[in-house]
């Protein structure tokens, strides 16, 4: 790895989750809009809040009329998946980041900025290169949420369902070149998407909601590849 | 207004939190390694988990979404840049759609 991870090669690294993020964020001002509640709450959201699943979640919740603690602690759940993700990136970022930016990056930290910048870097995180990712990603979630707002209902059902497909892609572009590199990898790649499978499908876990689904299988499966594999062999895959 | 405002910052807060305290308090910090290993497979981990079973009802019908599935597994086999395996991915869902 000789590339040099600016600011830059953040953003150009974005590209890709800025794709996926405006349909996403198109269909949630659009299911704002239906819901009837005023256009700031669906702009405000995507500013203050920035995290997909939890604002769709909201939303809901807020048309079903439901307390504001119960969408408050729906929200912490979903999204407490991040404490892992800011947890591994601590690790990878370098140890001498600058300090009174890391209240700014990790405002960043969502399921797509922290894979890309995993698999991208390494553990040679810089700063500025988190920066350049979060900003085209923050950028296209919020001008998202305002397309769906304000210009009508935009694109055509099917190239929207098609579009539904473009984060999945983006992992499977991240996760596949590393797993038929390094065994580890894709040990641990297969046992989380296992156990993930297995959670959504029995019915003792049915009340379980998707962002527990998601720790409970990534800390397996990372759990498993540190016991298997405990030297760290994979990190330039 | 204010009922509204006030939830979107409460919601916000509790989103900032998890995503905020570990990186302010461990960037920098020397874990024990078998700790630091465990950190280092989460990408990896989460990716697994994130994908699947997820991306099956990505797209209106499970059809479609093996099929922009596979797509995307063979171009990132054939070590293309992720921009083009999510161009592929949509494209193939998009096909599949159009023609079955």
């Amino acid at each position: 790895m000789k590339k040099l991870f600016s600011f830059k090669e953040g953003l150009k690294a974005g590209i890709p989750i800025a794709v996926g993020y405006l349909p996403v964020a198109i269909a949630f001002g659009l299911m704002a809009k239906a819901a009837g509640i005023p256009n700031y709450v669906g702009i405000l959201m995507s500013i203050i809040i920035y995290a997909g699943a939890s604002q769709f979640v909201g939303v809901n919740l807020l048309m079903l009329g439901t307390a504001s603690w119960e969408i408050v602690l729906t929200t912490f759940i979903l999204n407490l998946r991040h404490f892992l993700m800011s947890a591994s990136l601590s690790q990878s970022l370098k140890p001498d980041s600058k300090k009174a930016l890391l209240p700014l990056v990790s405002f960043g930290v969502t399921d797509e900025t922290f894979t890309v910048a995993s698999m991208n870097t390494g553990d040679k995180l810089d700063i500025n290169y988190l920066l350049g990712l979060n900003l085209i990603a923050y950028g296209a979630w919020n001008l998202g949420t305002w397309c769906g707002l304000f210009l009508a209902s935009g694109l055509p059902q099917s190239l929207k369902d098609s579009m539904g497909i473009a984060l999945y892609a983006m992992f499977i572009g991240l996760l596949v070149p590393s797993a038929a590199k390094s065994k580890p990898v894709l040990i641990i790649g297969l046992t989380a998407a296992a156990v993930h499978t297995f959670i959504r499908l029995l019915p003792l876990f049915a009340g379980l909601s998707a962002g527990w689904g998601i720790i409970i299988s990534t800390i397996i499966a990372a759990a498993v590849g540190a016991y298997l594999y405990p030297q760290e062999e994979v990190q330039d895959a | 207004m204010l009922k509204y405002v006030l939830l979107i910052i409460a919601m916000g807060f509790v989103t900032y939190i998890p995503r905020m305290l570990p990186m302010v308090l461990l960037n920098g910090v020397k874990l024990p390694s078998r700790l630091k290993t465990f950190l280092g497979y989460i990408p990896f981990a989460a990716l697994g988990a994130l994908i699947f079973p997820g991306i099956l009802s990505s797209t209106g019908d499970t059809a479609s979404a093996i099929c922009g599935l596979a797509a995307a597994v063979a171009l990132s086999l054939a070590r293309l840049n992720v921009m083009f395996v999510v161009a592929g991915g949509i494209a193939a869902v998009y096909l599949y759609q159009l023609f079955i």
